[in-house]
């Protein structure tokens, strides 16, 4: 929607020098400086993050170089760190979480976009995005006492019965893992999915629907062959949100993942991500490297979560220009 | 025919078990916290400061405080900086200062927070050699920026053009007729965004855990460690002691009341005229 | 209407913020200690209350970190700080010796309720993962009569950097070459098996939670928590059980020979009494300091501490100080400027 109106900017006509002192005197100018300053310190914040970032880790990155990114060992007395249980971690409890939220999420969306009565979907969608506000140290706290001896005594055991088979059903179960830390991120992802991808289901011109409907085809019909294809990507740029939120998320993962930095094919086995090693060992790293690879990490972290937001952008913008082409 | 629609009613009724699985997952939180947390919440832990490791009784007083202390501060930063910027965006024009801009916003807004603790910690708390409120609250104004700027270009353009070339028509300077008549009419939307947007940080624990640290006492001043509901609740959790896990839940209550009552609040009261289902 | 709201909540938060100008000392450090510490500090406010005294318990590692950063003004370790470490700090902390604990093994086993008995081999096996179920003949050559079951042991450690950790490497060093050469001592080592936990709250709530699990903790966390813990067989091959009086009978050789600077290990101390893994903890202060109130209450504190504060530590199962360690440190306290 282009500011097309006829602007304080249109009348001064005139350029030089004369109308810029104008302009100052009108307030104009000081308006559009001081909005400018504002605007651009949300530029120097993130450009100061990064360098900051990068600066702090110098000691680790020329001590360790880009061995560190696919090393396991963590060895705080030797000095020795890989970060890569770390990242496996962090992307494995990401993926599983969105493996469980997804199909429950898409489902949700599907019934409250398509197939819901208005009054219970906007009742419903209200409940949802109040699940958003939930703070993640309480997904921790319901995590650390009801998740995890549920995981240790209930579905553990019901898991390795039915599928023990796979790797990754086997060996102890604890309660605390990777796949409890994986369930709570997908409780906390899900109001994520429901509520955009409702959003872009609900962005689907009318006439494709009805055109289904009109074929002849069911409800369930026309969702499932022109809806959702239609905003798949839109969906899809949800997905990458979810993504995003769950590869950051700290307070929750910390309390229910076991803190143990190892890479284990089962997923009853504690392992650590990112996130929960800065938290539980930034305020004690004694030595310079140490701390420096801690710095790293966060760097690592960051530089994955701009990536799934760059793709997750590029995946929401194309729907928004496939709705307004309207060509499936 | 009877197979299509048979796995019509059967589709209909699956994704409506997924829904109410959904709900019933808020439904269960708010529940468990409701019981668990109702049964400790009290007036003693409404105002007391907590006890040495060991005694029962006690509570989270200072930390409810503090908390306040450190959104006041966040929200004093950050809203005028995203709201200043979402004026920027949406009033003033340009191609690729603005584009970086949003960019940089979303970026800000995807950084992952216990970083925004770390940054923080280098660049408040090492320099001013102590733990305080005011890094606290630094850390936190940075997560309200970039959704302070997102909802304030988005109702400031939602605003139509007439009222702006009605404004301009009258004689007025282009940054009074923002102020006096853009600004009010996209109010209320920003509002709900800011309100929700500083409620939504008000359950942050990680940036504080380097920045604000924590206190047993009262904290005066920004320059002292600060107790916060979030991290009392972080500690608490992972000790062995009832007594604090209990305290825990009762706080959990408190912070989640806090927080639903906001995001309650804003949709209902200041709900935005804006555009139902299409 | 919402902005007058606004702004009387503001004043009240700025009401606030001015009505409480007391002098705030801040220290972080040791969970070990923690217990008696809190206790001590906030008996410490009772009596001057104009000064508080803030204590975050994040680990030995932290209180050395951050009192390097500067963002606390003492810190706390059980961990002496290495003749390297203080070449190469900025501060040069002075050590002072304040409370005597034991680290103690223990274990969430379903079943068992009586104290079970460890040798430096058993405790060595199960750390480094080489002693794998609780019925391994390592444990139960050690507690004849006793029913273990075939199940495998869950091993806790701290995930952070912990003093309890140095004091427990430390003596499994001492005893154990294996495991000195495959991983040492440390605040924080790598672990061969197990799982972290943070702080020694941390870990006690795992090992309650965690049926077979095995960890170890001061030893007050696991008077505090009711929990079973073992006894460990000290130099002189008798199984001793933590108390006050094993302890403190560790200690007994070590007070003689104090050095000058409090900086001493007592694991596997020599004595037919003596606790094999016990510990000195000591409070971090800065040879220097430069506020001058801070100072004044700091001394005051450490007084105290040597004085009616040693009163206070039985209650809490940590045994007082050697009468000549306090004597030596009232004389050191005069060492800060």
């Amino acid at each position: 929607m282009a500011t097309t109106a006829i602007t304080a900017g249109d009348v001064r006509g005139r350029s030089g020098v004369r109308a810029f002192f104008e302009r100052l005197r009108s307030g104009d100018e000081a308006a559009h400086l001081l909005t400018i300053a504002f605007a651009s310190s949300v530029l120097a914040i993130t450009v100061l993050i990064v360098m900051e970032l990068y600066r702090a880790s110098a000691v680790s990155r020329h001590a360790l170089g880009w061995a560190f990114l696919y090393r396991s060992t963590w060895d705080p007395v030797a000095g020795d760190f890989g970060a890569l249980p770390f990242i496996y971690g962090t992307i494995v409890t990401s993926i599983l979480s969105l493996a469980i939220a997804v199909p429950l999420g898409l489902g949700a969306a599907i019934f409250l976009s398509e197939l819901a009565p208005p009054r219970i979907s906007d009742a419903l969608t209200f409940i949802i995005e109040l699940l958003a506000a939930v703070p993640s140290v309480i997904y921790g706290l319901l995590g650390i006492f009801i998740l995890v001896p549920f995981m240790r005594d209930t579905a553990g055991p019901a898991l390795h019965a039915t599928l023990g088979f796979l790797p990754f059903f086997q060996g102890p179960n604890y309660g605390v893992g990777i796949l409890t830390a994986a369930v709570v991120l997908s409780l906390m992802v899900l109001p994520f999915i429901v509520s955009v991808s409702r959003e872009a289901l609900l962005a689907v011109p009318r006439e494709q629907r009805e055109a289904a409907l009109a074929l002849g085809s069911t409800r369930w019909e026309s969702t499932s062959r022109v809806v959702v294809p239609f905003a798949r990507l839109g969906i899809l740029g949800s997905l990458f949100l979810a993504l995003a939120r769950a590869l950051g998320e700290t307070m929750a993962v910390t309390m229910v993942i076991g803190n143990t930095p190892r890479i284990a094919a089962s997923l009853f086995a504690p392992g650590y991500s990112i996130a929960a090693v800065i938290a539980n060992e930034f305020t004690e790293a004694t030595s310079d490297v140490h701390l420096s690879a801690l710095i790293e990490l966060g760097l690592v972290l960051f530089g994955l979560t701009i990536a799934i937001n760059a793709f997750a952008r590029l995946m929401i913008l194309a729907t928004e220009r496939k709705g307004s082409k309207q060509a499936p | 025919m009877i197979l299509r629609k048979l796995i019509n009613a059967v589709m209909l009724t699956l994704t409506a078990l997924c829904a109410l699985a959904t709900v019933s997952v808020l439904v269960f939180i708010l529940g468990y916290l409701l019981w668990y947390g109702g049964r400790s919440l009290s007036w003693s832990f409404l105002t007391q400061l907590p006890r040495p490791l060991g005694e029962t009784g006690g509570g989270m007083a200072n930390a409810i405080l503090g908390s306040a202390k450190i959104l006041l501060l966040a929200a004093a930063i950050g809203v005028p900086v995203g709201f200043m910027g979402g004026v920027y965006l949406a009033e003033f024009g340009g191609k690729t200062f603005p584009f970086l801009v949003r960019y940089t916003a979303d970026l800000l807004n995807g950084v992952p927070s216990i970083v925004i603790g770390l940054f923080t910690y280098a660049l408040v708390v090492m320099p001013m050699r102590h733990f305080s409120a005011l890094a606290g609250g630094i850390a936190l104004s940075m997560m309200v920026i970039p959704t302070t700027l997102r909802t304030t270009e988005q109702f400031l353009r939602s605003v139509p053009d007439s009222l702006r070339e009605g404004a301009l028509a009258l004689g007025t300077y282009k940054w009074k007729a923002i102020a006096t008549v853009v600004v009010p009419a996209a109010m209320r939307g920003v509002l709900t965004g800011t309100i929700l947007g500083v409620a939504r940080i008000a359950g942050e624990t990680a940036p504080l855990l380097f920045t604000s640290f924590s206190n047993q006492y009262w904290s005066s001043g920004w320059n002292r460690p600060t107790a916060s509901l979030p991290v009392m609740i972080f500690n608490y959790a992972i000790s062995p002691y009832d007594d604090w896990h209990r305290q825990a839940w009762a706080a959990g209550l408190v912070l989640l009341s806090l927080m639903l009552a906001a995001n309650i609040v804003t949709r209902f009261v200041l709900a935005p005229k804006s555009a139902r289902r299409a | 209407m919402r902005i007058p709201v606004l702004g009387w909540v503001a004043l009240l938060l700025l009401a606030g913020n001015a009505c409480f100008a007391q002098v705030l000392i801040n220290g972080a450090g040791a969970t070990f200690p923690y217990p008696i510490y809190s206790k001590w500090f906030d008996e410490f406010h009772k009596q001057h209350p104009d000064v508080q005294i803030n204590y975050q318990s994040i680990g030995s590692g932290g209180g050395i970190r951050q009192l390097e950063a500067g963002t606390v003004d003492f810190g706390a370790s059980d961990q002496p700080m290495s003749a390297d470490m203080l070449a190469k700090s900025n501060v040069k902390p002075l050590h002072f010796p304040t409370v005597l604990g034991g680290d103690v093994p223990v274990y969430n086993v379903p079943g068992v309720a009586t104290d079970l008995n460890f040798t430096a081999e058993a405790l060595a096996g199960v750390f480094l993962g080489t002693v794998k179920k609780w019925n391994d003949p390592e444990i139960v050559n050690a507690n004849k009569g006793v029913k273990l079951p075939d199940a495998d042991i869950v091993v806790i450690h701290r995930s952070d950097g912990s003093g309890t950790t140095f004091i427990w490497t430390d003596y499994l060093s001492k005893t154990s070459a294996e495991w000195k050469s495959k991983v040492g001592a440390g605040t924080a080592v790598q672990w061969p098996v197990g799982m972290g936990a943070k702080g020694n709250e941390g870990v006690a709530g795992l090992v309650k939670q965690t049926p077979n699990s095995f960890g170890y903790v001061e030893l007050i966390y696991a008077v505090q928590n009711k929990m079973a813990y073992g006894k460990v067989r000290n130099a002189a091959g008798v199984f001793m059980k933590a108390d006050l009086a094993s302890i403190t009978a560790a200690a007994a050789g070590a007070a003689k020979d104090m050095p000058g600077d409090f900086r001493v290990s007592i694991t596997n101390a020599p004595g037919k009494q003596a606790y094999p893994v016990a510990s000195f903890t000591w409070l971090l202060i800065p040879p220097r300091i430069e506020d001058a109130t801070k100072k004044k209450y700091l001394v005051e504190f450490l007084h105290w501490m040597l004085g009616p504060g040693q009163q206070m530590t039985e209650a809490l199962s940590y045994a007082p100080l050697p009468k000549q360690v306090v004597a030596k440190e009232l004389k050191a306290i005069s060492e800060i400027r």
